[in-house]
């Protein structure tokens, strides 16, 4: 093989879009998935949404979404610990790369159904985000990309400002590369769970990690460990409330629970901890992953009664059912007597519930009641009852790469000369905290793009 | 009826797993109607199997396919569920059973038709006339052939019948019926949603091979069809006999469907040796590719026959052409030819549960 131009540090979306752009661009460029060809594309198999900037309706999307808005929104989640040049750069530039997903291969669909509130903001991937990885794939082995799979970088030789050598592993043998640029690609490090323990406490060990398990962040680790520049906080993650029920690993989407806000949330201790009907749950689920992480075991039980059952999407396990309060707390492992006592404080704190409105704030609250519940909040009395637990599920973690506008990394106070970071590995640099739906996607496929193009610029002169 | 529960149990496994996820909302027709359910009944399941295209987009797509521990495979369980509603909705359900995965089968009874128009043709001499007549009378072949078109139509009728209760469909509007034909038409639950085609010769590459060798078939089967009706209006309707000129409707229907049929289930047979049989019904192959020879081979002879009505082989080919297209018919409703009807009538409720 005639050694790459460029090698590419991972198999999702940023790393394919750095591919394609590179790629484009004339140089020749090799892609280094560490995951076997069936779970390419890391999280964003997972994904399902692209969160953009725009003038006007453009493609799925329809009105208008300001620059000026959508960084508002973001201020909002994050509590402002965000790279406002970064972000700004992310948002401006979201806009044209729409068109640039679709004529790259990616197609997209109206919003999904149970999905309305997101049809201005999100531009969803039809056959969500293991498609766009499909896509992608298949444009990048047109313009002569070559993927190897299984391939997982041990390690990234660093001389001074330069990166002389790749080493990575592949079917039991070590190869070398010396590719003339670097994009590194490959995640957060959440599915290591030992990393996560030694930032979180042991507490972390009862995580569920909701995408793929080869982000284990050895590159990151590697690049750290030399002295690169980092960002962001390693306690800091896109975390959220998830059946409990769910795979260690790779359980994604379908094991979200949307039932929070007509429900009651218990610890194990059968005791409330926070308002469930604080806000609509598009806005509130990704806080629950830190709430539950924050009590006893790591775990919370969701009950509902039969009135709720339909208002909220169905998720992948069912429920578990009793006709009494005592029965389903016997079945969910609950202490039956402080349940009860618990459901029959909080009904007695329910008042008129005349204005319920499943789909709207409807300041149907409690009174006199600590945590109050401030919406959708009705008697739980109809029997049978039903309830889920909940445990905290990891998408990705913030702790990463520290790049600048051009998507490239440091060391001391200089860039590193052939060394660029996209995606998760680097949303750190915008995402000190919080969530926000779609943006990951956003700054992979901005990232990604600026990554290949500078790595091209940078293969091409040298 | 007597569906294996094994099979729907495992539909409904996925199905519940796919409606928590939603990703491939834009696909096709069975995701919106599977959307719309929280809990699935054996008539829920079956109506998806029926809407079900095998386009192949979803499992591409499916983030949960193995080794993830859901192994998801939705085109393979809806295909398993809707080759079992076949066999168990047919009439007489024996034959149903007796057919629909045995290619072996349907090429014995292909042979007995060409035995039976060779015996026919020996028994019932003609009594005089041109061409094919004088080979088997007008008369013989109408008593032969009459009975073996309307069988397959009372057949399929009450198998219809017996899907709209089973499916649980809304009561019947022509509205719906129009809905679903324009469907059939452009083939739209092949295009993928977004018009780039299916996936099913090259895993997920999306192409419209399956849907253009697809409407081949069927409009190259539609025309043969429209030529052998318009040839029975001029026969009984304006006492214009066969055989018909090369400028004659007959003969322009008749060549242009059969070519395009002979090419469609050529074409159809080697995309199907191309493509993945593990998101297929489960020992079904033989079957469809059996019965996709006995239409391509309709075509081919009923071609070789124009080719050949001049020559000494006129009776032979003759046989062999009549002989293929008694075992087409009466195999239709135990065939993978069904399958036409029941999308029909798949998509025409999917119409109604719509409005």
């Amino acid at each position: 093989m005639t050694p790459p131009d460029i090698a590419i540090i991972g198999g999702g979306n940023a790393a394919l879009c750095a591919a394609i752009t590179a790629a484009e661009a004339g140089a020749r460029v090799l892609i280094l998935e560490t995951a076997p060809k069936p779970y390419r594309g890391g999280n964003s198999r997972h994904t399902r949404n692209f969160r953009c900037m725009h003038h006007g309706p453009l493609g799925p999307l329809v009105d208008s979404y300001t620059e000026e808005e959508y960084l508002a929104d973001l201020m909002k989640v994050t509590g402002g610990k965000t790279d406002e040049g970064l972000a700004r750069l992310a948002i401006r530039t979201s806009e044209e790369c729409l068109p640039w997903m679709q004529e790259h291969g990616v197609r997209f669909q109206p919003s999904l159904s149970g999905t309305l509130s997101l049809a201005r903001t999100n531009a969803f991937f039809l056959g969500g985000g293991k498609s766009l990885v499909n896509a992608y794939y298949r444009t990048a082995e047109a313009l002569g990309v070559q993927v190897e799979y299984e391939a997982a970088v041990t390690h990234l030789e660093l001389d001074d400002d330069h990166v002389t050598r790749i080493d990575y592993t592949q079917n039991g043998k070590t190869h070398s590369i010396t590719p003339k640029s670097v994009v590194v690609a490959s995640g957060g490090f959440q599915a290591d769970t030992d990393w996560l323990a030694r930032a979180w406490g042991p507490a972390a060990k009862n995580f569920l990690i909701r995408g793929t398990p080869y982000n284990r962040g050895i590159v990151l680790a590697d690049l750290l460990d030399q002295g690169i520049e980092q960002v962001g906080d390693p306690t800091q993650c896109h975390a959220v409330a998830i059946d409990g029920r769910a795979p260690k690993f790779d359980g994604g989407i379908v094991t979200r629970l949307d039932c929070v806000p007509f429900s009651i949330v218990v610890n194990k201790d059968a005791q409330r901890f926070y308002d469930e009907g604080e806000d609509v749950w598009p806005k509130r689920y990704a806080i629950w992953g830190r709430l539950v992480a924050a009590q006893p075991d790591q775990v919370g039980y969701v009950i509902i009664d039969a009135k709720s059952l339909e208002l909220f999407m169905p998720s992948v396990f069912p429920p578990i059912k009793a006709d009494t309060l005592e029965e389903l707390a016997e079945k969910m492992g609950l202490p039956a007597e402080a349940l009860v006592q618990t459901v029959t404080e909080f009904n007695n704190a329910c008042g008129d519930t005349s204005g319920f409105h499943p789909t709207e704030l409807d300041g149907v609250s409690t009174t006199g009641l600590t945590p109050p519940k401030t919406n959708w909040a009705r008697p739980i009395t109809e029997p049978p009852f039903y309830g889920y637990s909940l445990r905290t599920g990891v998408t990705f973690t913030y702790l990463g790469l520290k790049v600048d506008e051009r998507a490239q990394c440091s060391i001391g106070n200089r860039p590193v000369a052939n060394l660029w970071a996209a995606g998760e590995t680097m949303a750190g640099s915008i995402l000190g905290q919080g969530y926000l739906a779609g943006f990951g996607m956003t700054i992979g496929t901005v990232f990604g793009r600026i990554a290949g193009k500078e790595a091209a610029a940078h293969a091409n002169a040298n | 009826m007597q569906m294996q529960t094994d099979l729907l149990q495992e539909a409904r496994r996925q199905a519940e797993i796919c409606n928590a996820c939603r990703y491939c909302e834009g696909y096709c027709s069975v995701f919106p109607a599977l959307h719309a359910e929280r809990a699935f009944s054996e008539g829920d399941l079956t109506q998806l199997a029926n809407l079900c295209h095998n386009c192949r987009g979803c499992y591409y797509a499916c983030q949960y396919t193995a080794s993830h521990e859901f192994e998801l495979n939705l085109p393979q369980a809806l295909a398993n569920v809707r080759q079992d509603s076949w066999e168990e909705l047919a009439f007489p359900r024996a034959a149903g059973k007796a057919f629909q995965k045995n290619g072996v089968l349907i090429a014995v009874a292909t042979v007995i038709g060409f035995a039976l128009l060779f015996w026919a043709m020996r028994a019932l001499a003609s009594a005089g006339g041109e061409g094919f007549y004088a080979v088997l009378s007008h008369n013989a072949m109408v008593a032969i052939f009459l009975p073996a078109f309307l069988f397959p139509l009372v057949s399929i009728a009450v198998s219809l019948r017996r899907y709209w209760h089973h499916v649980d469909a809304a009561p019947f509007r022509p509205a719906h019926l129009v809905a679903a034909l324009r469907q059939a038409a452009n083939m739209k639950n092949l295009k993928g949603g977004h018009g780039d085609g299916c996936n099913f010769e090259d895993e997920d590459r999306f192409t419209h091979a399956r849907r253009a060798v697809h409407q081949a078939v069927m409009y190259g089967f539609l025309l043969c069809f429209a030529a052998t009706s318009v040839a029975t209006v001029m026969h009984y309707g304006f006492g214009m006999h066969a055989p018909y000129g090369i400028f004659s409707l007959p003969k322009l229907l008749g060549l242009s469907g059969g070519v395009l049929l002979v090419v469609g289930c050529f074409e159809m047979i080697r995309l199907k040796l191309r493509s993945d049989r593990a998101l297929g019904a489960a020992g079904a192959f033989g079957g469809e590719v059996a019965f996709i020879g006995l239409l391509g081979f309709v075509g081919l002879s009923g071609l070789a026959l124009y080719a050949l009505g001049q020559t000494a082989l006129l009776p032979a080919a003759l046989a062999i052409h009549l002989g293929a297209v008694l075992a087409f018919f009466l195999l239709t409703p135990f065939t993978k030819m069904a399958h036409g009807f029941y999308r029909l009538a798949a998509l025409t409720a999917d119409a109604g549960r719509r409005s």
